[in-house]
């Protein structure tokens, strides 16, 4: 960038935009000093912190594969389809976005819990999915889908589309065009679509202790343990949250870092707009 | 190899039946608007015409004649299309993109590779195999992308404006590299510049408001056309009406005489144009009253320069003066003026 150039930014903008970095760093930096460095290591790797990161880390992972699996169709269904209630199917989707993960959580108990819409057919299957892993798993994935979605659905609709259509008039069937072009094109988007739900899941907490419970080592996930740890040792609640935001700092890291080679850049700039990481998720 | 297409959209207003010969080139041109881009996207598959039928090489491509349903989906098709921009796939490098096709119909990756470096070859890009598309020149890579289209062995081509995102340095080069490819390969390209259409097309289409006005071998229309538009391709003024024993009278009543090119005019109502050229116009602040010729009471529009003279546009009408001349007369746009065109000058035929 020229630094000289022109901005054309009021100087009371700066002042604003000050306080606001200063709304989300101030009380990340209250934090970091408030940690007891001394116990800290003992802290964050007792049996309970390890099983709970090692919970967090397996069930993020699971959610974010469920995510993507089927998060991709739907993205693609909700960019290029076209059919009746197409817009009230998005605003339902994006619903967990601007819900109380509390209300999701009350939701899944009512979908798959023992009393819920499906919990009989799954119990006559055999399967109980309420207080087990797989409900934290499920509570992840209600809750982080959203986040791929709409990453993923602005990244295809920005650029792509008649990209796919020279593709199919080049002879090539709507499977190979979609695993060769529209995938290709939109991977940006699907990887930041993708870390961001990675971390939504992380940080999980109101869906997977309502859907879930807080059983150790079963359910209970790294928020959790850290909740819990706060009425009883503020020091160990405070060493786990540290955790966290160094896991939730290299996830942002990752998701925002400068596409590295010339590939993805095209010559009209439409993928590196749908590049732009998360960029509708606000 | 025959093309043979009629299709209507009737949301955008289009209705167009058309045929393309073995081996023939056809320009298509019109204005903006006119439904151009509509033919070609129905021709590929990318939009469901309402109602017609259209056959490549004696497969069916759509046909929604009463009582039938047939829809032959756009990678089946064999209609390749170039569009204004290259399109390059990004993640793909110049060799890759040309490959795209072959490998789609199923050629081994090797075949396709091959397949791809002769074509690249064929549009003089054979040292740019490894560039990705955003390390080439618009010139360069649209000329990978006339070789991406080639190598999808197409039945039919369609190019839509492939000049027209050029400078005006590359456009030449692609132009005789079409020449070239287009030999013998039957083809449709969308155009704009009348060169495109002399140069690269047999015959010329003209599309106006979703419908063809006119068509017919390039030099047929352009020296003799038919309809305002190809009128303005070919640098003429051309004035509708119709044919009576003293020449064309036109809408608002008036007569203007001329060559009548057809002896076998019995007489009857014949709709028919007039055409004469800009440089046959004179212009004039008054009356002046002399030998056998048309007068036209217009204001002036537009003034602009062309070549070593100006243009001046008036009434629907062009004429062209010497800038001497426009200085002397004061030209300006709002002036009314008579323009004056001996009958000599006028060709009066049949539309």
């Amino acid at each position: 960038m020229n630094r000289q150039a022109y901005s054309g930014v009021p100087r009371w903008i700066y002042a604003l935009a000050v306080l606001a970095a200063l709304v989300v760093v101030l009380p990340l930096f209250a934090m970091v000093a408030r940690v007891n460095w001394a116990s800290f290591l003992p802290l964050v790797t007792s049996e309970s912190a390890l099983s709970a990161l090692g919970l967090s880390l397996r069930t993020s992972v699971a959610s974010t594969v469920l995510c993507i699996v089927l998060g991709v169709p739907l993205a693609l269904v909700l960019a290029r389809g076209r059919f009746p209630l197409q817009g009230l199917l998005r605003s339902l989707v994006l619903l967990p976005l601007v819900l109380p993960p509390v209300v999701g959580g009350i939701a899944l108990l009512y979908t798959f819990g023992r009393q819920g819409l499906l919990g009989r057919t799954l119990e006559f299957l055999g399967l109980q999915i309420a207080f087990s892993t797989t409900a934290v798993v499920l509570a992840q994935t209600f809750v982080a889908l959203p986040f791929l979605v709409v990453s993923l659905e602005g990244a295809l609709r920005t650029g792509g589309e008649r990209y796919e259509a020279v593709a199919a008039t080049l002879g090539a069937s709507p499977g190979r065009v979609f695993r060769r072009v529209t995938l290709p094109l939109v991977l940006p988007g699907l990887a930041s679509g993708a870390v961001l739900s990675f971390a939504r899941s992380l940080g999980e907490f109101g869906a997977t202790l309502t859907f879930a419970g807080s059983l150790q080592g079963v359910t209970r996930t790294l928020p959790l343990e850290i909740y819990l740890q706060r009425e009883t040792d503020p020091d160990a609640a405070v060493a786990l949250s540290l955790v966290l935001v160094a896991v939730a700092v290299a996830v942002v890291a990752l998701a925002y870092r400068r596409p590295s080679g010339g590939a993805l850049q095209t010559s009209t700039q439409r993928t590196t707009t749908a590049a732009a990481p998360g960029g509708n998720v606000a | 190899m025959t093309f043979t297409f009629e299709a209507a959209v009737a949301e955008r207003g289009f209705d167009v039946t058309l045929t393309v010969g073995p081996g023939e080139t056809v320009a298509v041109m019109g204005p903006n608007g006119a439904g151009k881009s509509t033919l070609l996207s129905v021709i590929a598959g990318l939009l469901r015409p309402d109602s017609g039928r259209a056959e490549l090489s004696g497969k069916a491509l759509f046909d929604f004649s009463p009582g039938r349903s047939t829809w032959t989906p756009p990678h089946q098709r064999g209609t390749a299309l170039l569009a204004q921009e290259p399109l390059l796939f990004p993640h793909l490098n110049a060799l890759e993109n040309v490959a795209f096709g072959p490998r789609s119909t199923g050629a081994t990756m090797q075949q396709a590779k091959s397949e791809a470096a002769r074509w690249l070859a064929e549009v003089e890009a054979q040292d740019l195999h490894e560039r990705r598309p955003a390390e080439l020149s618009g010139g360069q890579a649209q000329r990978v992308a006339v070789a991406r289209a080639l190598a999808a062995d197409p039945a039919l081509l369609l190019l839509d404006e492939p000049m027209a995102a050029l400078d005006i340095h590359s456009a030449p080069l692609l132009r005789r590299l079409l020449k070239r490819v287009l030999t013998d390969r039957p083809a449709i390209i969308i155009t704009h510049d009348v060169l495109d259409a002399l140069m690269l097309a047999d015959r010329v289409v003209i599309l106006e408001k979703g419908r063809i006005s006119e068509e017919g071998p390039t030099r047929e229309v352009l020296e003799r056309p038919r309809s305002k538009f190809a009128a303005g391709l070919a640098g003429l003024n051309l004035i509708p009406g119709n044919l009576t024993a003293r020449g064309l009278e036109t809408a608002d009543g008036q007569t203007i005489s001329g060559h009548v090119e057809d002896p076998s005019y019995a007489g009857g109502d014949l709709a028919a144009v007039a055409v004469f050229p800009p440089s046959a116009v004179s212009v004039f602040l008054d009356n002046a009253h002399g030998s056998p010729r048309n007068y036209f009471e217009v204001t002036i529009t537009d003034l602009e320069p062309h070549g070593d003279l100006i243009r001046v546009r008036a009434g629907g009408l062009a004429a062209d003066i010497t800038p001497a001349a426009s200085a002397d007369l004061g030209l300006v746009p709002g002036l009314p003026v008579h323009f004056v065109v001996k009958a000599m000058a006028v060709a009066i035929y049949r539309a």
